[in-house]
């Protein structure tokens, strides 16, 4: 593996608090966030990553892989209780979150899809966070549109030859090993490719608009050569499936997040209104303020309510998930960035700077409508529900 | 008709509640199967029959008809269960 164009960091980034609990639900969540998190996720911004210490209290936490079975190094977490986990990561840092979300994606593919001797090589690891995961999808000339990826994956001497370029791979820059999605002679497969396969260029991306200490990468795999088992999963008709399922886990994550900075928006901008004064009365007393408040207030809870639905058609193993999962995302990215927008406005010109969060927020927002599925490609797969539901 | 066929047919005309689909037609030839439904398709059968599918048994051949699902649900009920 080669690692090119390294630009130094702008300033190193602080180290969170010491002592880590372990995080099993909703409560413990907060106050991991509250004390390892939040206070310095401004900082990891700037510093356009987030320290290695912080990953490892993460693992401490166990926060990397819960929902992963206690024989695979995990807790069984159950789904709804990820999102609220997830949740909570994202009101304080939606790049840490999303180095979380990558990570779930390739712990769970390796769990619902992987043979018994790929689950025993990973599955632990990837719970104790001792192998970071990072998902391989777009490419430079192919986003949501998953038909237009051209990596390859070649039968080669027994095995693989991968070759292809990656873009904009969350986590790419510190993750340990990549699930690649490329195309093989019969459909899309999805291989495991460990960092350090000789033939893998990683090359950072930096200054990107949100989720700044999130560590983008653009990857190249020329030649890569790969084991018969790099391959997950089925081939032929059902090797979609890992793609479908693997992109559902990481909507579900991503709309746990935008729910996340809604409740961040309405915390900070509750609490800036209380105290900020406009002719000896406080901002929050002026109706228009009111208004953007309460609308924060209905669609914090109106999405998470989403959200949950959708976690629990998944702890039920209902196919309706999918779906619910489509319109959990769909609904709360959009809020996302609408109240983002509307916490800065309150912020007013403090809100254009660094001395509060909102505008961390309002960038951050912005990338939820566009990863794991543009909102056009949501909106149009959520009317391809009501087209057959009317026609039914 | 048995009761698994019917489930796995009163699920597919769910999704496509437009389209008329027997027992024994190909639901590939008729371009209902994308990734997406394929997803959901798998889900219900596990779900609904309590089995799990294991990858070598996810070939189109096995999720052709409502038929040949009934068939492989049949069979998987059949085999002893492995950890």
């Amino acid at each position: 593996m080669t690692v090119t164009g390294v630009a130094p960091p702008a300033a190193a980034p602080p180290v969170p608090a010491a002592g880590t609990a372990r995080v099993t639900d909703r409560r413990s969540a907060r106050a991991f966030v509250d004390t390892h998190v939040a206070p310095y996720a401004d900082a990891y911004d700037r510093a356009g990553r987030v320290p290695e210490e912080l990953l490892r209290r993460v693992a401490e936490a166990g926060l990397w892989a819960p929902f992963l079975p206690p024989g695979a190094g995990g807790t069984g977490m159950d789904w709804v209780t990820l999102g609220e986990v997830h949740e909570e990561v994202g009101r304080g840092c939606s790049s840490l979150r999303s180095l979380l979300t990558v990570h779930t994606m390739a712990a769970w593919t390796v769990q619902r899809w992987g043979s018994p001797e790929q689950r025993e090589r990973w599955a632990p690891a990837f719970a104790a966070g001792e192998r970071l995961g990072a998902f391989c999808l777009s490419e430079p000339g192919a986003g949501s549109d998953t038909s237009g990826i051209t990596t390859t994956a070649a039968e080669s001497g027994g095995g693989w030859a991968l070759n292809g370029v990656k873009k904009w791979t969350t986590g790419g820059q510190r993750a340990d090993v990549f699930l690649v999605f490329a195309r093989t002679e019969a459909s899309i497969g999805a291989f495991l490719v460990p960092r350090d396969t000789p033939g893998v260029e990683v090359r950072p991306i930096d200054d990107m608009l949100g989720t700044r200490a999130s560590m983008l990468a653009e990857i190249s795999f020329t030649d890569v050569v790969l084991d018969k088992d790099a391959l997950l999963g089925p081939s032929g008709f059902t090797a979609g499936m890992v793609l479908t399922g693997t992109l559902d886990l990481g909507r579900y994550s991503v709309a746990a997040g935008s729910v996340g900075i809604v409740q961040a928006c309405l915390e900070a901008s509750a609490a800036y209104a209380a105290s900020r004064e406009v002719g000896g009365t406080p901002l929050a007393r002026l109706p228009l303020i009111q208004a953007k408040l309460s609308d924060m207030v209905t669609d914090a809870r109106a999405a998470r309510l989403l959200l949950a639905e959708a976690g629990r058609l998944k702890d039920a193993g209902e196919a309706s998930t999918i779906m619910a999962t489509w319109v959990a995302k769909y609904f709360a990215s959009t809020a996302a960035a609408r109240h983002a927008s509307e916490a800065v406005q309150i912020h007013g010109a403090n809100g254009c700077s660094t001395d509060y969060p909102v505008a961390r927020y309002y960038r951050d927002a912005k990338v939820m409508e566009i990863i794991e599925g543009s909102n056009e490609i949501q909106r149009t797969t959520i009317a391809g529900q009501a087209d057959r539901e009317r026609t039914g | 008709m048995t009761d698994t066929k019917g489930q796995i047919l009163g699920f597919v005309r769910d999704r496509y509640p437009q389209a008329e689909i027997t027992e024994s037609q190909d639901i590939f030839a008729l371009g209902f199967v994308n990734s997406l439904f394929a997803m959901e398709l798998v889900m219900f059968v596990e779900k609904t029959f309590g089995v799990t599918i294991p990858n070598e048994e996810l070939r189109i051949d096995n999720f052709r008809t409502a038929n040949s699902m009934s068939e492989l649900v049949t069979r998987l009920l059949a085999e002893p269960a492995v950890a």
